[in-house]
């Protein structure tokens, strides 16, 4: 009875030593350190640069800027070529009814 | 033909005379559209005022030859209005962060431009007595346009006022004037091809009521 009891003691023991050292291992162990939260970005309520604008914000230039200029070169071409259409046509037509009237016949 | 010559030779010499104008400072390169879209909105205002003396005109004096001036002129209107409206929202994209604001000077030039567009629709699908009808829009037109300009110096606006213009620094305004006389030249010589289109159709109108008769 009396080895029983000791053996149940020396058993409870055990546990508590398992327990402890676990304890004490996972305690020495580094805990992964928290992330740095970046800083949520300030209330911008007047005016920044563009340069000092952060690089997510800021747009290339050069893309709207070769726009601007093609379509501008574009629509004073085409304006240019629409206005030369027309005009050779009309002009083509007046020297046909022109002639036509000198000849005193229509077609 | 040789200022056709001189303006082409302008045309092509403008890009470098603005790519060796100082970057603005917080604009950066965008602000060269500054360049293009200052000498166009102009030439529309001009577009604008010159279709609208000239509707005045033939309105009281009845004179063909004012129509065919005001018809030209309203086609600039649009043509340059075009220009101005498109270069305009591609640098306050990135100047502004928005392509459109609803301001007074943006929103009264987009009014001018749908004005110079019903002249023309008018004239092309009215019938007869549309000219007339016209010449009255292009009245409004004309209005529009002292507003257009002066509206940046009422109305505190996104828009910069007109005393930007004269406080240039004088490496930029060379640069903005070089291109204002291109686009000024271009303009009395665009004018001059579609007054002679129009004097060209009169003239083929003419000869049809000849044959007929």
């Amino acid at each position: 009875m009396v080895k029983r009891t000791e053996t149940r003691r020396g058993a409870v023991l055990s546990v508590l030593l398992a327990v402890f050292i676990g304890i004490s291992v996972s305690a020495q162990q580094p805990q992964p350190q928290p992330q740095p939260q970046p800083a949520p970005p300030a209330a911008t309520d007047e005016f920044v640069p563009i340069s000092q604008l952060p690089p997510q914000d800021q747009l290339p230039a050069a893309p709207l800027l070769i726009s601007a200029y093609a379509f501008v070169w574009v629509a004073l071409f085409g304006y240019l070529l629409s206005v030369g259409r027309r005009l050779t046509k009309v002009q083509g037509e007046v020297q046909r009814l022109e002639s036509d009237i000198a000849k005193g016949t229509r077609t | 033909m040789p200022l056709a010559g001189l303006n082409a030779v302008m045309f092509a010499a403008a890009p470098f005379i603005i790519a060796r104008a100082d970057y603005e400072a917080t604009m950066g390169l965008v602000q060269k559209i500054f360049y293009y879209h200052m000498p166009s909105a102009s030439m529309f205002l001009l577009s604008a005022v010159i279709c609208g003396i000239a509707s005045a005109r033939f309105l009281f004096g009845g004179s063909p030859r004012q129509d065919r001036l005001a018809h030209a002129a309203a086609e600039l209107a649009v043509l340059f209005g075009a220009i101005t409206l498109v270069t305009g929202p591609l640098w306050a994209r990135k100047a502004w962060g928005v392509w459109w604001a609803w301001d007074v000077r943006l929103t009264s030039s987009l009014m001018g431009w749908m004005v110079a567009w019903a002249y023309l629709l008018v004239r092309k699908y009215g019938g007869p007595g549309s000219d007339k009808l016209a010449a009255g829009l292009a009245l409004f037109g004309m209005a529009n346009v002292p507003f257009v300009y002066i509206s940046v110096n009422y109305w505190r606006t996104i828009h910069p006022k007109t005393s930007v213009v004269p406080t240039l620094p004088a490496d930029m305004g060379t640069a903005l004037w070089f291109s204002f006389v291109c686009f000024l030249l271009l303009f009395i010589l665009l004018l001059r091809l579609r007054v002679h289109l129009e004097e060209q159709r009169a003239r083929l109108d003419a000869l049809y009521l000849a044959l007929d008769e």
